[in-house]
């Protein structure tokens, strides 16, 4: 049997120029518009064209972005607003808790609000009072309930919400994203609720940005995109579906921030690596101390001369100062970095235990014979997760005439999720640097469990004896 | 529209109980708390009586003595009247969380708006009486059995306007501020501190248009005026354009009730 069927649904909703909230009334009287007005003119589609079942007792996520009509969609479920093309059709009593206390008046008691707000919910007085010191145990507010819900901490109004909402013994009960609102303990209480809605073949409809609960609580999601479906079915594929999905817009969006904090910090990226030969001398020029000025404009610029240029670039860069930046002598330069994923490809967002790779195109203004390459990788808290470069590792020389490129493989990237900041570097053996690209370069490492730390070991559990675990992610 | 109509009367629990509501909270926390009520048409009664009778003595013919009990006749069902409307104007605007995230009929909102109004105005009828026996009026037992009909008639005739007019004032907010000057107007353009006899025949004509002269006129014959209430005609005439105002207020209502929790 189906609980919740939702046909071609498409709603729109009208988008007001400025020009016409004011003076509506004037208008629509001179023009004669009245019934036109309120008629939509300019208009947004919230959903366009959304179709899916939900089987009675089944419990059934919705998963999106923001302002991809998840909301709207539970909305029209609930019955608030009617889909502009299409049909939904409800099997039993609905309870939404979309937003919970909605309808409390904060300078009367608890007591009557709840009667109150099981009557809009569409409860008897007489359903109230069988379930009242039910309502009252669930919000844990025993003490509390003849004050005035004025009084209230937000979560105990919320909780008193909750409670009212979901004792009303609903069919179904629609869920938008409320289970953030108490303790530990009650989010736990919430959820045996919906435990005991699905055993008690209820259909429960879940949207929430919380996916890990999608996973866990659900038989089936949706992913909303933009008021179409993306995909539907299983809700692991579902939201594995959803999570390459935001790693792809998250991949694009700090490529771009990567482009312009290079673009900042005057890192060459392809076509300008002619530059690097124009003031070439047999001395050194003079070191920029700032990340900014380029090699070929900075002895140009007036004034550059008399800059503490030296100590900046002789200085060996503190780990634990530095911001990101760029500095060095430039006699040797890093001119590009790419960051490159599993496929080949440039990337920024990398699955843990995937490979990474950084390519470094190197030139020398001169042949130079004391070189080192560094990398460092830092996490959001700027903790240095790992660092090393070719001395450490036991080069005993390294020259570069010209220009080169230079590879640094990660053949498992074994980070917790999160986002991490790299250093790259070219300096010379006593630690001066050539070129410093200090946290310039962002990636994100996704994990699909939550774990907490830096380091992800591959690694399982094995168990023995009495000992029984099941569920294991693998 | 027939079956809004059921869902509202499966509502009608929550009515009674969001009037209760609406009286107590109006007055918590306030010393006088629900004496309120009957204070508040005193002292406005108060201030026209001394305006009529210190201020202005003699404007008004010897056949409105005393005169503080006929201004009384008027200005209380006044009070109801144009209170619902302001606050039914706004009341969906207000409750507007309530309707774009809690799935009741929100028709609810401004009856309940007016049948708060009708409890405050039947606590200010005590007082009404008081006055009555102060002034040693005779009162017409028949008389008294029409009383009801009037009340009954304003508070149909008040709901479809105030249905009207809350569904209104989501799309056109304007409504809101024009309203309280057309109610001043309408205040006047009642025989409500003057009599409809007093009005020059012309001007009568224009104000025997405004169905609340009648309710008035009304109010005033079945409380005031000596002899019995002759113009029961006209108003079981009012009565059936009272219906007809509700009705109208009510398709207008049911018709943009899909737009309301999008435009609040």
């Amino acid at each position: 049997m189906t609980a919740i069927e939702v046909r071609g649904v498409r709603k729109t909703y009208r988008r007001y120029g400025r020009r016409r909230q004011f003076g509506t009334l004037k208008s629509a009287l001179l023009g004669g518009r009245l019934l036109r007005d309120l008629r939509p003119d300019e208009t947004f589609d919230a959903l366009k064209g959304v179709s899916f079942d939900v089987p009675a007792g089944r419990t059934f996520g919705i998963v999106g972005r923001n302002g991809s009509g998840k909301s709207t969609m539970l909305k029209l479920i609930a019955g608030i607003g009617r889909p502009t093309e299409g049909t939904v059709r409800v099997q039993g009593r609905v309870s939404a808790l979309i937003e919970l206390g909605a309808g409390f008046h904060p300078e009367i008691s608890g007591r009557e609000n709840v009667y109150i707000n099981g009557m809009m919910l569409g409860l008897t007085r007489r359903e109230i009072t069988a379930r009242f010191s039910e309502i009252v145990a669930f919000a844990e507010l025993e003490e509390f309930i003849d004050a005035p819900v004025k009084t209230y901490s937000s979560g105990m109004y919320m909780r008193l919400g909750f409670a009212v909402a979901i004792n009303v013994d609903p069919d179904v009960l629609l869920v938008d994203e409320v289970l953030a609102v108490g303790d530990e303990a009650f989010t736990h209480k919430c959820l045996d609720k919906f435990a005991e809605f699905r055993r008690t073949d209820r259909t429960v409809l879940l949207v929430t940005h919380s996916l890990d609960l999608v996973t866990r609580f659900c038989d089936e999601a949706v992913w909303l995109d933009a008021g179409i479906v993306r995909a539907h079915g299983d809700p692991r594929r579902v939201v594995d579906a959803y999570l390459q999905d935001v790693a792809r817009a998250e991949n694009v969006a700090l490529g771009r921030a990567a482009a312009a904090a290079l673009d900042a910090a005057g890192v060459h990226v392809e076509g300008r690596t002619g530059e690097v030969a124009t003031d070439g001398g047999a001395d050194p020029p003079a070191p920029s101390g700032e990340a900014t000025a380029g090699p070929s404009d900075a002895p140009a610029r007036p004034g550059s001369a008399a800059r503490p240029s030296t100590a900046a670039a002789d200085e060996p860069p503190d780990m634990f100062k530095a911001d990101e930046g760029r500095w060095g002598s430039r006699e040797v330069e890093i001119t590009d970095v790419e960051l490159i994923g599993r496929d080949g490809r440039p990337a920024y967002v990398f699955e843990s235990g995937e490979p990474l790779e950084i390519r470094l195109r190197v030139a020398a203004r001169l042949p130079v014979t004391d070189l080192v390459f560094g990398v460092g990788i830092f996490n959001a808290e700027g903790v240095c997760c790992y660092g090393t470069n070719t001395k450490i590792e036991g080069a005993t020389s390294a020259e570069l005439a010209g220009a080169g490129d230079v590879r640094f493989v990660i053949e498992r990237l074994d980070l917790v999720d999160g986002t991490y900041k790299l250093d790259v570097a070219a300096h010379r053996e006593n630690g001066a640097a050539y070129d410093y690209h200090r946290l310039l370069y962002t990636i994100r490492v996704t994990a699909r469990l939550p774990e907490t730390g830096i380091f992800r070991p591959p690694h399982r559990w094995r168990f023995s004896g009495g000992v029984r675990v099941t569920g294991l992610e693998p | 529209m027939l079956t809004s109509l059921r869902h509202l009367f499966r509502y009608r629990a929550l009515i009674s109980s969001l009037v209760a509501r609406e009286l107590k909270a109006r007055y918590r926390g306030s010393v006088l708390g629900f004496f309120w009520s009957f204070v508040n048409p005193l002292l406005l009664l108060l201030v026209y009586t001394f305006v009529f009778t210190i201020v202005l003595p003699g404007v008004h013919p010897p056949e409105l003595e005393p005169f503080a009990l006929f201004l009384f006749c008027g200005i209380l069902p006044w009070t109801w009247f144009s209170s619902s409307l302001l606050e039914a104007s706004n009341v969906l605007i207000a409750g507007g969380n309530l309707i774009r995230k809690v799935l009741f009929p929100a028709e609810v909102l401004p009856i309940v708006t007016v049948l708060a109004g009708l409890v405050h105005f039947c606590l200010g009828l005590p007082i009404l009486a008081a006055f009555l026996v102060y002034y040693g009026v005779p009162i017409v037992a028949g008389d008294l059995l029409w009383f009801p009909v009037v009340v009954a008639v304003q508070l149909v005739l008040t709901l479809g306007l105030a249905l009207l007019l809350s569904a209104l004032a989501v799309h056109f907010r304007d409504i809101r501020d024009l309203l309280a000057n057309l109610l001043t107007l309408w205040f006047f353009a009642t025989p409500i501190i003057y009599a409809l006899s007093q009005a020059p025949a012309p001007v009568r004509r224009f104000l025997n248009l405004n169905p609340f002269t009648h309710l008035v006129v009304s109010y005033q014959e079945v409380l005031f005026q000596r002899g019995s209430f002759a113009e029961w005609p006209r108003l079981i005439l009012l009565a059936g354009a009272a219906l007809v105002v509700c009705a109208f207020g009510y398709f207008v209502f049911d018709r943009l009730r899909d737009t309301l929790a999008e435009e609040v």
